[in-house]
């Protein structure tokens, strides 16, 4: 890392050039995605394993480089690692791996065939990132620098252009003509909110009061998403650019970066950004010798999903609970310590720079009407490809699903994609050609949300679903207020008796009761949209509530107390694989003896009927009828010659 | 400065920065609450003053505690809207907060008064009543007006609680200025000030004999 | 009881406690930072600890345990040796989370938040660690475990003095 503080634009540009000269752009540079989630697969070890089996072979300095950078999305297929400049990609890596591919791919260019990743229905190889079905639909604007930095080092990023829209704003703009920009980009909030940033901006420079203050949310909270996560470890500089291009729009000074205790790497790497951002002169007084004075300091989360509202966040920031507070005006005119606040998603941050670089114009050009530009979702649960994608907006969620997930696995129906976390909704096949877009999803009785977008299929209960994000409010409820704390302890109450089979007449019309009032009456967004799951789940899926109240019925066979496994002992050969992964023995059965479950120790972990294996299919879910009694003790299986 | 607002179909004359609900006191209309007082910092936990505010075509509900008064305002302390909120609030409230079977005082009032069915949820309710509503009545008088803070909120959710320091509460022997603020009647009930049966922070703490 | 007055026998907490005070410049701002390295330190947050806290800081004892209480980062009891957290998230819910802690509950005979009588285990639930792909997750002590069958998730425990 290059070590002056710059006092110019034009010093920022000649760092800039030095940093690049010192790059061949012919050298192959391998990456290695280290994100939390290909960690846990292993990648910190395989990023060493390069580093290491480089210098063995006689290749580092000039010759190769092995970067670690952030998560690039693609986190189904991990370890991913990719090669510049030819872009070959290589998934699911293993440790053995390595050696061949530091001499064959690194030293002399030739592709690994059997580490490409192979399209699933083509059966073809595909070599080139680019090219990979999954990345190709993909509009990689904002995430797609993860793949070429290495978050704990700037230098990497000022490689790829960073602070170049910094240096725009504090040298060819006025605080006026940056907030013009961004206000004319009709950027919206990424966070869940969709309100105009511009604006948001705007009223927090117009509110009398100083100091005034700026702050990251990266308390990304809904369960699902990580999108934020994955931005905030893997290029934390570009979130902190955004942040102070809009520090100067706005007038401040001060700002905070919110990060959830849960994201531990995220935090590390943002302080090590904000380390060496200081020591380039991009923070602390004069900024690039412009007269621009702006700190930040990094507050951790402790675990409280509640503590994202804003009025909660920046309470806890002012080190009291982060709990909502009662407040009619808005934080961008009272916010922490009464003081004008303008609180920001992580990801809206990170637009900024690309705003000022590229034009409030260009940022048009993509988008529907209502919604410009692109956002990241994490695309999750009964899915192919699961990673995170970052679309323009007005794709389709078909084509979100399909075309990028890859569809849904082992073959099963599409149910439903919920989107917006506990305080969105489900959308069922039906709409899956609404583009996204804010509004589009409103009206469909969900929401954008932050991101997270999990998809289901037939094995999964639309009841079950709503009992889950209720208890998860009511687990994360602040208690403060009557109707979200009491609300959803009822709403829990009733959910988890109709998944139970205890569901009474009047459950529905009393479920509809409580969520109005919430929706009406709640202290804070949590209170008011934490129903929206059971709305949205009734609207399109009534008849899933009516089976389970009216006919003790789960139609998905998903819901534990009303759902029974049973080994049809006329397909069962004995095979014994579901006696081995049983965790509470409840299976019965010998060599060439059919296997019965006994139901009193059965735990409904499912675990049976997905290792039996396809060809056989003894076991069955039953659900809503009376169970075939166990078979006589002893039954020797059948075999039939041919099956 | 002066704002003329309208509650009810009544004009109103305010004065600029006080909340609908103390311009309401001022002219003679009463909106319940249970968590509002007028020594206290609004708070908005028991949303019981919650009322219909209308502005240019715009209908939302805010509660009247802690919206400021605007000029041009129209105020609906009582509609189909706010009642049902306001009975399904105490539908809510009944389980914890009833004691053989009644309900009393503030909370008994507003049973009536809005039809409230207070056994509606009474059989799905299934943990132990603790009697608080969590209005926090007690522990702001104690922070902001005795200055003691030796009463507190504890936990989250469904799981907190209103709980006495004893080290701290060495003062409220003489001082008992929440007794008269609980609108459940708990804190006279279950306090006998050497050991707060039950109400304790040793009591609440995890393991502790 | 919590102690307002300052414990004399409890040196080694106040020591502990002055220097997470101090690298936070006594800022009262900062009392969620303090708390959390406190929480890393003991793997709890002691009576004593807290009390210190509210001393050395200057912050009502109401405040300190307002705020121990209600965040699940900290635990006012000691916690086992190994700790184990399933991930309830959505995405892992859809793939099967709730069996695989029925599963886990069963073989350490915990409930959620429960500790071990031997101080050997504590299992706790978290919401996303955003490892969705590998769903469902369970992670013990730093080790991230993807759809753990019931003969490996046995080796896991068992290893685990």
């Amino acid at each position: 890392m290059s070590s002056k503080r710059l006092s110019s634009a034009k010093e920022l540009e000649e760092l800039r050039k030095e940093i690049l000269a010192k790059r061949d752009p012919a050298k192959p540079v391998i990456t290695i995605c280290t994100g939390t989630a290909c960690q846990t697969y292993g990648s910190l070890k395989i990023y060493q394993e390069f580093a290491d089996e480089i210098k063995k072979q006689g290749l580092e300095g000039s010759a190769v480089e092995a970067r670690p950078t952030g998560c690039h999305g693609f986190c189904e297929q991990g370890p991913v690692v990719v090669i510049f400049p030819q872009e070959i990609c290589y998934v699911r890596v293993k440790l053995e791996d390595v050696p061949e591919i530091v001499s064959r791919t690194l030293a002399r260019g030739e592709v690994i065939e059997r580490l490409l990743y192979e399209d699933p229905v083509t059966g073809e190889r595909i070599a080139k990132d680019p090219e990979i079905p999954f990345y190709k639909n993909q509009m990689r604007l904002v995430f797609g620098n993860n793949r070429h930095i290495n978050p704990r080092d700037i230098d990497d990023y000022i490689a790829l252009g960073g602070y170049a829209a910094l240096s725009r704003a504090l040298f060819q703009m006025t605080p006026e003509q940056v907030l013009e920009e961004i206000k004319r980009s009709n950027l919206r909030g990424r966070g869940g909110g969709g309100f105009p940033t511009g604006i948001k901006w705007e009223t927090t420079r117009n509110a009398p009061g100083e100091p005034k203050y700026v702050v990251v949310n990266c308390d990304e909270g809904d369960p699902g998403a990580y999108m934020d996560r994955s931005i905030m470890e893997g290029n934390p500089n570009g979130v902190l650019e955004g942040l102070i291009i809009g520090a100067y729009a706005i007038g401040s000074h001060e700002g905070f970066i919110y990060v959830r205790q849960e994201y531990p790497i995220a935090y590390e790497n943002t302080i090590q950004a904000i380390r060496q951002a200081e020591e380039c002169g991009f923070l602390g007084k004069n900024i690039l010798g412009s007269g621009f004075d702006f700190e930040v300091k990094v507050h951790r989360g402790a675990g409280a999903f509640v503590s994202g509202e804003s009025t909660a966040l920046m309470s806890a920031i002012e080190g009291k609970v982060g709990e909502p507070k009662l407040k009619y005006i808005h934080t961008a005119v009272s916010g922490i310590n009464g003081r004008p606040s303008c609180l920001n998603n992580v990801e809206t941050w990170a637009n900024v720079p690309l705003i000022i670089n590229k034009g409030a114009d260009w940022f048009n050009s993509t988008g529907t009407d209502g919604s410009k530009g692109t956002k990241i979702f994490s695309l999750v649960g009964k899915v192919n490809n699961t990673g995170l994608v970052e679309v323009p907006m007005g794709m389709t969620l078909r084509q979100l699903i399909y075309d990028i997930g890859g569809g849904i696995p082992k073959g099963k129906k599409f149910k439903a994609v919920q989107t917006g976390g506990p305080s969105g909704g489900v959308i069922p096949e039906q709409h899956l050609d609404t583009p996204i877009d804010f509004d589009e999803l409103t009206k469909l009785g969900s929401m954008m949300g932050s991101g997270g977008t999990v998809v289901m299929d037939e094995d999964t209960c639309m009841v079950d679903t709503a009992r889950y994000f209720i208890s998860f409010c009511c687990e994360e409820s602040c208690g403060k207020c009557i109707p979200c704390r009491e609300g959803l302890r009822m709403l829990r109450e009733i959910l988890t008796d109709i998944c139970e089979g205890k569901g009474q007449e009047g459950d529905i019309e009393a479920i509809e009761d409580i969520a109005e009032v919430m929706q009406d009456a709640s202290l804070c967004a949590l209170g008011t949209t934490a129903a929206n799951p059971a709305l949205s789940t009734l609207r399109y899926f009534r008849d899933e509530y009516e089976a389970h109240i009216k006919e003790k019925r789960c139609p998905a066979k998903a819901c534990k107390v009303l759902t029974s496994y049973y080994i049809d002992p006329e397909k069962c050969t004995a095979c014994r694989i579901c006696f081995r992964n049983c965790p509470t023995e409840a299976i019965h059965g010998d060599k060439n003896i059919v296997h019965w479950i006994e139901q009193e120790k059965c735990i409904k972990c499912n675990t049976c009927f997905e290792v039996c294996p396809p060809r056989f299919s003894a076991v069955r879910k039953i659900s809503g009828e009376p169970l075939p009694p166990p078979p006589a003790p002893g039954i020797e299986v059948i075999r039939e010659k041919k099956r | 400065m002066t704002v003329t607002l309208q509650i009810d179909g009544k004009e109103v004359k305010a004065r600029e920065g006080m909340t609908i609900l103390e311009a309401a006191k001022e002219a003679g209309i009463e909106i319940p609450a249970l968590c509002y007082h007028d020594k206290l910092e609004p708070y908005g936990a028991c949303r019981v003053c919650s009322v219909e505010v209308e502005r240019k075509g715009r209908v939302r509900i805010v509660v009247s505690c802690g919206y400021p008064v605007e000029e041009g305002l129209i105020v609906r302390t009582r509609s189909p809207r706010v009642d049902r909120i306001r009975k399904v609030l105490i539908e809510l409230i009944a389980p914890t907060t009833m004691v053989d079977g009644e309900v009393a005082g503030e909370i008994k009032k507003l049973a009536k008064e809005y039809g409230a069915d207070i056994h509606r949820f009474e059989s799905r309710f299934r943990t132990v009543p603790t009697r608080c509503i969590l209005c926090g009545k007690c522990v702001r008088y104690c922070d902001e007006v005795v200055g003691e803070h030796a009463i507190g909120f504890v936990g989250r959710g469904i799981e907190r609680r209103v709980v006495f320091f004893p080290e701290e509460a060495r003062a409220c022997l003489t001082c008992q200025a929440c007794f008269n603020l609980c609108p459940t009647g708990k804190i006279p009930a279950e306090t006998d000030f050497v050991v707060f049966d039950g109400f304790s922070i040793d009591d609440y703490l995890p393991g502790k004999s | 009881m919590v102690s307002k007055t300052k414990s004399k026998k409890s040196t080694k907490f106040s020591s502990a406690v002055r220097r997470a005070v101090g690298s936070y410049q006594k800022d009262k701002d900062m009392l969620i930072q303090i708390l959390l390295d406190l929480q890393s330190m003991f793997g709890w947050l002691p009576q004593e600890v807290l009390a210190e806290v509210s001393e050395q800081l200057e912050v009502p004892i109401t405040q300190v345990y307002q705020i121990a209480s209600y965040y699940k980062a900290f635990s006012l009891m000691p916690r086992g040796r190994h700790i184990v957290r399933v991930c309830m998230g959505t995405a892992c819910q859809v793939r099967g989370s709730p069996q695989l802690l029925n599963i886990i509950s069963a073989m350490l005979d915990l409930k959620p938040y429960e500790t071990s009588r031997d101080m050997r285990f504590t299992l706790e639930t978290v919401n996303c660690l955003g490892c969705c792909a590998m769903g469902p997750v369970v992670v013990v002590d730093d080790a991230y475990h993807s759809k753990p069958a019931t003969p490996a998730l046995k080796k896991i425990f068992g290893s685990a003095k």
